[in-house]
């Protein structure tokens, strides 16, 4: 997966230290090895490559580690721009 | 319990191109509930998955030679990862299946291995103060599946990470083309139209000669955008999908450019049009694709949309000009 990154600092990923009970479930589901544990703790050692899958949050058991998860899908955009201005009545969708 | 085969035969085979090309999709549907491989015993591992046919069988064709439980969620027939961002494959649809099946009465030991994919849906923590089970995350390839289980549930790195190899790449394309078709086929009656607009009045023999030209830019920004992209992915430069996918259309609709019998404003029009198309398209490979982030796809968005629309209408409009 090294020679696929896209694009750098636009992950809403965060991840709160002071919460952390370092039981290492975010570096486990995490699919490109974003959190790391070091010294007992979660550490964002790669916040560029995170997808914003969600996969962390939901099994963080406190709440340290957060991300606003979403489908990265171009028609799944346009139809959520699109419901927000009030085109389309149905919530967003795509595929 | 039903008992499944570990080893494809000649209808499994058939049925997973059917449902790659989307043919009977439903028909595949695997039913919920559990299922085992080989002769498990209570103290088997429980591997847990979706009732996609593809994920199912990828899971039991792993496990030839194994013994063990294969609990299949309803995730209705989508794939474990769609299924677990969708929220299809759930805490709760774990939890209702682990009871519905009344796994406990079943087998021995308290723990579920289930997709690492899965976690985008499922919290492990919650599942195991709902249902006693604790959570395994298992390999994201079910291939690696056996490993997995004899180092006693230990993945090693790359088991745990994501790829995006030429395969997985190509196998996307047909369902990005059969998206576009529909549009296209609009398109090109459009282009068939605006082919017959000249000095003069509407030419039928203008609109077959210079409309296949426009909708051969058309139809090259669709391919380039659908299938040149996912395939050439790697090697395009920067990382903007929408850019990587402009340059192929650029080049495309410059080949094209050079072979049409057309003025300059013409072949403007046919460069910005295979442009605009392939760009569009390959920004919408964005949604296959294992790591491109929400935020960074909104991101892209809002500045390659006005680009694509412009170049689109420019280019249309600099071929009808071209004409007079
Ligand atoms: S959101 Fe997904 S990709 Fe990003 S850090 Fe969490 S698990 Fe990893
Ligand atoms: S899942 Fe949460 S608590 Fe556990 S290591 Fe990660 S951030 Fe810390």
């Amino acid at each position: 997966m090294k020679n696929f990154r896209y694009l750098e600092d636009k992950a809403t990923l965060a991840l709160d230290r002071d919460l952390c009970v370092g039981c290492g479930a975010c570096a486990t589901v995490c699919p490109h090895g974003v959190p790391v544990i070091a010294e007992g703790k979660a550490r964002l050692a790669d916040p560029g490559a995170c997808m914003e899958c969600g996969a962390c949050a939901m099994n963080c058991p406190t709440g340290a580690i957060t991300v606003t998860p979403g489908v990265g899908c171009a028609s799944y955009i346009v139809s959520a721009w699109l419901h927000q201005a009030g085109l389309q009545r149905k919530g967003p969708g795509c595929c | 319990m039903p008992r499944v085969r570990t080893k494809p035969d000649l209808q499994d085979r058939l049925g997973a191109l059917m449902v790659r090309v989307g043919i009977r999709r439903m028909a595949h549907l695997v039913v919920p509930g559990l299922y085992c491989v080989g002769q498990p015993d209570p103290a088997s591992p429980v591997l847990v998955t979706a009732n996609y046919k593809l994920s199912f069988d990828a899971l039991r064709f792993a496990l030839h030679g194994a013994s063990a439980w294969i609990l299949v969620l309803d995730t209705r027939g989508v794939n474990v990862w769609c299924a677990a961002g969708k929220g299809t494959l759930s805490t709760a649809e774990v939890v209702r299946r682990v009871q519905s099946s009344r796994l406990a009465e079943v087998v021995s030991g308290r723990e579920l291995v289930l997709p690492q994919l899965a976690a985008t849906g499922v919290a492990g923590f919650k599942v195991r103060r709902a249902t006693g089970f604790s959570v395994a995350w298992g390999p994201v390839r079910a291939a690696d599946l056996p490993a997995f289980l004899a180092a006693d549930r230990q993945a090693d790195e790359p088991m745990r990470r994501v790829t995006f190899t030429l395969a997985e790449r190509l196998v996307l394309a047909p369902v990005e083309l059969a998206l576009a078709l529909k549009p296209l086929a609009a398109a090109l009656a459009v282009a068939f139209l605006l082919g017959g607009v000249g000095p003069g009045v509407f030419s039928l023999g203008a609109a077959a000669a210079r409309g296949t030209w426009l909708g051969l830019a058309l139809l090259g920004g669709v391919l380039l955008g659908c299938v040149g992209l996912p395939a050439l992915l790697p090697w395009l430069p920067g990382r903007l999908f929408s850019l990587k996918a402009g340059l192929l259309g650029l080049a495309g609709g410059a080949l094209l450019a050079l072979l049409a019998p057309a003025g300059g404003l013409e072949r403007l029009g046919l460069v910005l049009v295979a442009t605009a198309v392939a760009s569009w398209l390959g920004m919408n490979f964005t949604g296959c694709t294992p790591y491109t982030s929400p935020s960074g796809v909104e991101w892209e968005m809002r500045r390659a949309m006005p680009a694509q629309a412009l170049a689109l209408l420019a280019g249309v409009a600099a071929f009808v000009v071209g004409a007079f």
